[in-house]
């Protein structure tokens, strides 16, 4: 330790011994080398792989969110087509509904008209039946009471001079407008 | 270390920074303790970082994340935040192995049985030191070519012409002189202080509680309390050093690089 201290006594703390060069620039040469090598580009290597990624995700992500904003839109704008689809739909058959129902009532219409207008055809001739048949007894018991009244029959010179006949349409003319 | 051994008081001196030689005595690669614990630490470093990133993962895990975490630290708040993006990245390499080295061979200065730092002896700040002055001429020279370079170095931009006498030698004596001067002697001078004042308290707490009477006791627990304390401390100045050591680098690279 004594013969230490004197030699360690001669040294000068600013200036460095040849060993301390050489020892200092072994270090820094192996750390250098490590680090400028072999760490360094692998960590930005890393450091690259993660901006790639991280932006890769967003890209990622904004193409995601436009296609579901494109489907959504496609899917709106089918919405709105099947709605307008069956709202024409509804109104079609609305119209054919009330076109059937107007035929319908039309045909019904025609159909009741029809009715009426046979019965009344039917009436008519009844009528004009009975009255001719109505004619015809009065006039047999009309020159049947007055043959019994004069005593004598009156059929066949009633019938041949129309003399009933004549007298009852003259008692329709009278009574037509009356009639009416 | 020494001072339990050889008993009394152990009063540190500078030949604590001489230690005899281990191996290749009297050779240029004589190994000393010092040079041993720079080995050592270099060694450390090294394994560590490669061992951290050999497999480097996208998400990182456990030792990749603390390797990452420093490495981003010089890359972040040194190399990009002084010299910019471009730059920071070219001189990356550089920057990244001082600050590990440095902080490496000063953190040896708290770790119990080697208690010195490997940067305590001036060859290692004076290499870097080198290290610098060289490269910062270099990347000046490169960018701005010799003539531009040198002008623009010496005579500071608005200076009126009769001032240049004055202010010429004082601008090439900081920049081309005292630059790696300083460099070296800050980092030398701190790892020194800071080892003589860990020698300073804790043998003295070895003598007063060992030796000296029962009355000085208490004073050896006081002086045990304040190693404690300048143990933190130096821990503190250790990462300081480095950084700042590492940041005046990427400064004078980047100053080198720019008119100004």
């Amino acid at each position: 330790m004594n013969s230490q201290t004197v030699i360690a006594a001669g040294n000068n703390v600013l200036l460095p011994a040849t060993y301390d060069i050489v020892w200092s620039t072994v270090c820094l040469v192996i750390i250098g080398l490590v680090f400028w090598k072999k760490v360094l580009p692998l960590f930005q290597k890393v450091l690259a792989e993660r901006t790639e990624k991280i932006e890769g995700g967003i890209a990622k992500a904004e193409a995601a969110q436009a296609e579901a904003q494109r489907t959504l839109e496609q899917y709106k704008a089918q919405l709105a087509e099947a709605r307008a689809e069956a709202a024409r739909i509804r109104d079609d058959a609305r119209a054919e509904g009330q076109r059937i129902v107007d035929e319908m009532r039309e045909q019904a219409q025609a159909e009741s008209n029809r009715i009426v207008a046979q019965g009344q055809a039917a009436l008519a001739a009844q009528k004009a039946q009975i009255v001719a048949e109505l004619r015809a007894d009065l006039g047999r018991v009309a020159v049947d009471l007055a043959g019994r009244v004069v005593g004598e029959s009156l059929e066949d010179e009633a019938r041949r001079r129309g003399t009933v006949d004549r007298f009852l349409d003259e008692l329709d003319a009278v009574s037509a407008p009356a009639a009416k | 270390m020494l001072a339990a051994s050889e008993g009394g008081f152990h009063k540190p001196s500078i030949d604590e920074f001489f230690p005899g030689a281990l191996l290749f005595a009297g050779t240029p690669f004589e190994i000393n303790r010092i040079m041993l614990i720079r080995l050592v630490m270099t060694v450390v470093v090294a394994a560590f970082f490669l061992i951290a990133m050999r497999r480097p993962k996208l998400v990182p895990r456990g030792v990749q994340n603390l390797g990452e975490y420093a490495l981003d630290f010089v890359r972040v708040h040194i190399a990009e935040e002084v010299m910019g993006r471009e730059n920071g990245r070219r001189f990356l390499p550089l920057l990244t192995t001082f600050f590990f080295l440095v902080w490496a061979c000063n953190l040896a200065g708290v770790i119990p049985l080697f208690n010195i730092a490997g940067s305590a002896v001036v060859g290692l700040p004076l290499v870097l030191s080198v290290v610098t002055y060289v490269v910062f001429n270099y990347a000046g020279i490169k960018s701005q070519g010799f003539g531009r370079y040198l002008k623009n170095q010496l005579i500071p931009s608005g200076v009126p012409v009769y001032m240049l006498p004055l202010v010429l030698p004082i601008e090439l004596v900081s920049t081309f002189i005292l630059r790696p001067f300083t460099l070296t002697v800050r980092l030398l001078a701190n790892m020194m202080a800071g080892h003589l004042m860990l020698v300073l308290f804790f043998s003295a707490t070895s003598f007063l509680l060992f030796e000296a009477t029962a009355l000085f006791k208490p004073v050896g627990v006081l002086s045990f309390a304040m190693g404690f304390v300048f143990t933190l401390f130096e821990l503190l100045v250790q990462f300081l050093q480095a950084y700042i050591f590492t940041m005046l680098t990427a400064v004078y690279i980047d100053l080198a690089m720019h008119e100004h």
